[in-house]
């Protein structure tokens, strides 16, 4: 060692702090700073601007661990064979060719939802715009399931953005910087989710479990009717979903002994683990154009409390 | 003597490196094992320079982990200035104990450096609510002579004229 204990037995007799303040002040300072820091992001997450100036040092950094790793994929995909590339290309021709037929379908649809709508007199729903953004390949904590994205406020993305893709719901933003955001998975113990059975109209609040591939839906009474294979939509009525996304799939219900409740897992739609690609969505006014119309279908059937007891969508 | 402060750019780059290595993806049954890097290096660099490397540098460093990780602002940097407190106070007898020493006294920091970025979660009412969660305490102490030797050498090659 070179350093001070190195000049002989009197290294120890200390000159070693010469700034003034002695370090236990110094913690002291820095526990009582961690503390306020923690609490106002905890409690009133307003802390946009400290996380802005320090994203300022860790997006690079996210960037530079991402673009080796973007690097190799894209060494692998020009490596893939020829045939290949016309395998998939007829594929995704033929899917194409589906998918616009049906839209053409879709588009006729539409007309009749709004011709309907104007009917009854009911709100009109809105446009929505959806972007793709990529996740960066970084790890967060390992025990929530956050992602980062390459989008950010200079995209309009905001907090609390519904985070989709082709399959179903993934998330939502968590917070945003200016070329990036961190979005929370619905599997995240924090996030709960409204949805309704497609098939029974029941609602219920859908909950992460800190497992990517499995989610349990809440608070139902045990006399409801779910079965195993019930597809889960998101019923719009936390305010940040629009409704009719696909969430889940019931994969086993329970009966409980001495509870109130059901005990049912469900299966996320989308391969939240897996995708190296999202959709970010934007929507105006539509999910107040739709929860009126879902709360008069099923009164009877509505658990009492999963509407009223229900958090905010995903508490970070 | 002159007065002892600034971070030496050396240490500076291993610092970035330790925060990279803190997000780098590897496959999903090694993430809750992936070792401590920021406080691996911090600790040697609080040891090796306790007049320069300290609480501030820890609390700025641990700031910048949470906001990589995603988590609550605060939540490592209370956690690394304590640590890091407690290494300035002992740092004369952890240069001259033995690499093996040196490994338990790292996995006994470590431990308390988990517990103590356990507590906010506990609050919050996230906890991990696994055992793997302390998997990281077992990995850092083993990674520690590695760091131990790089880092020494790299002290050498740039830094012998620092105090």
């Amino acid at each position: 060692m070179s350093t001070r204990s190195g000049t002989g037995g009197h290294a120890i007799s200390k000159p070693l702090f010469r700034l003034g303040v002695s370090p236990t002040l110094r913690l002291l300072a820095v526990i009582l700073l961690g503390l306020a820091l923690m609490a106002l992001d905890h409690r009133v997450n307003e802390l946009q601007f400290v996380r802005g100036a320090l994203a300022t040092v860790t997006y690079p950094l996210q960037v530079a661990v991402d673009a080796p790793v973007r690097a190799v994929s894209r060494v692998f995909e020009s490596f893939t064979s020829r045939e290949d590339l016309i395998t998939e290309n007829r594929i995704l021709r033929s899917e194409n060719a589906e998918l616009r037929a049906r839209q053409l379908r879709f588009e006729a649809l539409q007309l009749e939802n709004d011709r309907l709508r104007a009917l009854l007199n009911t709100a009109e729903q809105a446009e929505e715009r959806v972007e793709i953004a990529k996740l960066l390949a970084v790890d967060l904590d390992p025990f929530r399931q956050q992602i980062v994205l390459n989008k950010g406020r200079n995209d309009d993305v905001y907090a609390g953005q519904p985070v989709i893709n082709a399959d179903g719901v993934i998330g939502q933003v968590l917070s945003t910087r200016l070329t990036s955001s961190i979005a929370l998975l619905i599997s995240d113990p924090s996030h709960a989710l409204p949805v309704l059975s497609a098939r029974t109209g029941l609602r219920g609040l859908v909950v992460g479990t800190g497992n990517p591939q499995r989610l349990e839906m809440r608070h139902v009474p045990l006399q409801e009717d779910v079965e195993p294979g019930d597809l889960l939509l998101t019923s719009g009525l936390g305010g940040r979903f629009p409704a009719d996304y696909p969430v889940a799939r019931v994969t086993s219900v329970e009966r409980p002994q001495g509870q109130p409740f059901l005990s049912i897992e469900a299966e996320p739609l989308a391969a939240l683990d897996r995708s190296r690609e999202v959709l970010l969505l934007w929507t105006d006014g539509a999910v107040s154009a739709i929860a009126p119309l879902n709360l008069d279908n099923d009164l009877e059937a509505a658990p009492p409390n999963a509407l009223e007891s229900e958090p905010a969508e995903g508490t970070p | 003597m002159t007065r002892a402060i600034g971070i030496p750019w050396p240490v500076a780059l291993t610092l970035l490196a330790a925060l990279a290595l803190a997000i780098v993806p590897v496959p999903d049954i090694l993430r809750p094992a992936r070792p401590e890097w920021l406080a691996l290096i911090l600790i040697y660099w609080a040891m090796a320079f306790p007049s320069r490397i300290g609480i501030l540098t820890a609390f700025v460093a641990g700031l910048l982990l949470d906001t990589l990780q995603g988590q609550l602002l605060g939540q490592n940097a209370i956690a690394l200035a304590v640590v890091i407190y407690i290494v300035l106070q002992i740092h004369p007898r952890l240069r001259v104990y033995p690499v093996w020493q040196q490994m338990m006294v790292v996995a006994i920091l470590m431990a308390l450096f988990k517990l103590l970025a356990l507590w906010p979660q506990g609050i919050t009412g996230f906890p991990p609510g696994s055992l793997w969660y302390w998997a990281p305490v077992l990995t850092s102490a083993l990674v520690w002579p590695l760091i131990f030797s790089l880092l020494r050498d790299l002290r050498r090659r740039w830094l012998l004229h620092l105090t």
